[in-house]
């Protein structure tokens, strides 16, 4: 199972790609490419997972690590392009609430977007 | 060396030379056999067949005889290499022999009993997909007319989650003799379990409370999976919706708390993520077919029920479970 990590920077906003499957297998390597760049204070991550089909768990444990590392210095962690299903999850475990979390651009819009 | 190794050696290859049969080949592999036993490495073997082959072979040209000891050298690193291996095996084996250990010890952590309670059926099934679970299910009650059941998913799997459980399980233990409602007993454990684990873990919790003198049912939700409400009179199931974050990302998280009223015949499901994320090679199990299971034994007492619909998940996932699988079935006599 491969997953793919892209960084580019824009405008002071430290952007992630994501692409692949995140489950136990690749939630390493997503941690690695993460810390790859230092977590500084008040920084903007954006984080893309519009390519990202599956993600268990473990998957989720990377974020919430990320997330309470950017926190702590004052910054904030966006993410993006979730699928219905990854939505759900950010929703079921009440990410949404403390992270900034965009549906899939396809997905937006509708009047039942429950995104708060 | 032992001598005999190399007598018996030279016997081997002489008749090999000769005769160049199966029977030869078989002996040779056999006689390979006990020189792994034996521990002896691959640069010994070759210069037992060197000094074999200076017997059988006599008068072969030095350069030949220098070959080998060339080939001897090559070797020494696949003896290394072997060695390395051996030792891991035998450090794997400690570890298992650790593993079960350990198992054993969480299994008598986690020992829960169904607490009895008038009008009320309780059953349960959960089974780990590896040696530990990160599952936890706990049942509270004072086996007159209140019982508690917490449902827990701890991220990840192995030791890690194991250790991180046994929190929760003590956080549970502490509360159990109060008078918090559900919303009350996630925060007092999301505080324990937020001081305590490191950045990237996290636990989903459900925990809710059935008082048979009212025949309500209140709950609250870290993060978990939402539990389903069996309406028997409408024949269709609700989701009980809760918000809360995980437990241990927040020290200050609030926890939403719900309640609904029973009527004979309903139930709650309350499941952790390894049902409703059920993987078969043909992808997920969707949830309405999760859902038609349940159905299919709403008649059947609790315990058979959840029986059930473990058995027709194992078997869709063709008896390889990918992920802990726990379901707690409390139904309404």
């Amino acid at each position: 199972m491969n997953l793919q990590v892209d960084l580019n920077r824009e405008d002071s906003v430290q952007h992630f790609k994501v692409i692949g499957e995140i489950d136990a297998f690749t939630a390493p390597a997503l941690r690695e490419k993460l810390a790859e760049h230092p977590v500084e204070k008040g920084m903007k991550a954006e984080i893309d997972l519009s390519d990202v089909e599956y993600m268990d768990s473990t998957g989720l444990g990377v974020f919430v690590g990320y997330f309470k590392q950017v926190k702590e210095t004052g910054g904030q962690v966006k993410i993006t392009g979730l699928s219905p299903r990854l939505k759900r999850l950010f929703d079921i475990t009440g990410l949404n609430e403390v992270m900034d979390i965009e549906e899939h651009k396809d997905d937006k819009g509708g009047l039942n977007d429950a995104t708060v | 060396m032992p001598q005999q190794t190399e007598t018996e050696y030279k016997e081997i290859l002489r008749q090999y030379l000769e005769n160049q049969s199966e029977q030869n080949l078989y002996m040779g592999e056999a006689f390979s056999r006990k020189l792994i036993e034996k521990d002896i490495s691959p640069e010994e073997v070759i210069s037992i067949h060197k000094s074999a082959l200076k017997d059988v072979l006599p008068g072969l040209p030095s350069k030949v005889w220098h070959s080998f000891d060339f080939l001897i050298e090559m070797m020494i690193r696949y003896g290394l290499a072997l060695k390395e291996h051996q030792s891991l095996v035998k450090r794997q084996e400690e570890m298992q022999l650790e593993m079960e250990v350990a198992s054993k010890v969480q299994e008598t952590l986690l020992k829960t009993k169904i607490p009895v309670v008038e009008g009320m059926d309780l059953g349960y099934v959960t089974v780990p997909s590896r040696t530990m679970s990160g599952d936890y299910i706990y049942f509270v009650g004072n086996d007159m007319d209140e019982a508690g059941v917490a449902v827990a998913d701890v991220m990840g799997k192995g030791i890690p989650a194991a250790l991180c459980m046994s929190m929760v399980k003590f956080g549970m233990d502490s509360v159990q003799h109060s008078s918090e409602g559900p919303s009350g007993v996630l925060s007092v454990i999301n505080r324990i379990v937020e001081k305590s684990v490191n950045d990237s873990m996290f636990v989903t919790m459900m925990y809710g409370r059935y008082d048979a003198k009212s025949s309500t049912f209140s709950y609250a939700s870290a993060g978990h999976e939402p539990a389903l409400h069996y309406v028997a009179s409408e024949n269709r199931f609700v989701e009980l919706d809760a918000k809360g974050l995980l437990l241990g990302v927040s020290p200050d998280a609030r926890y939403e708390e719900g309640s609904v009223a029973l009527e004979r015949g309903d139930f709650i499901a309350i499941m952790t993520d390894g049902v409703t994320e059920a993987r078969t090679p043909e992808g997920f199990v969707e949830k309405d077919t999760i859902l038609e299971i349940i159905s299919s034994v709403k008649d059947r007492p609790a315990q058979e029920m959840a029986e059930h619909v473990f058995a027709e998940l194992d078997r869709m996932q063709g008896f390889r479970l990918q992920d802990d699988f726990s379901l707690v079935i409390l139904k309404k006599e």
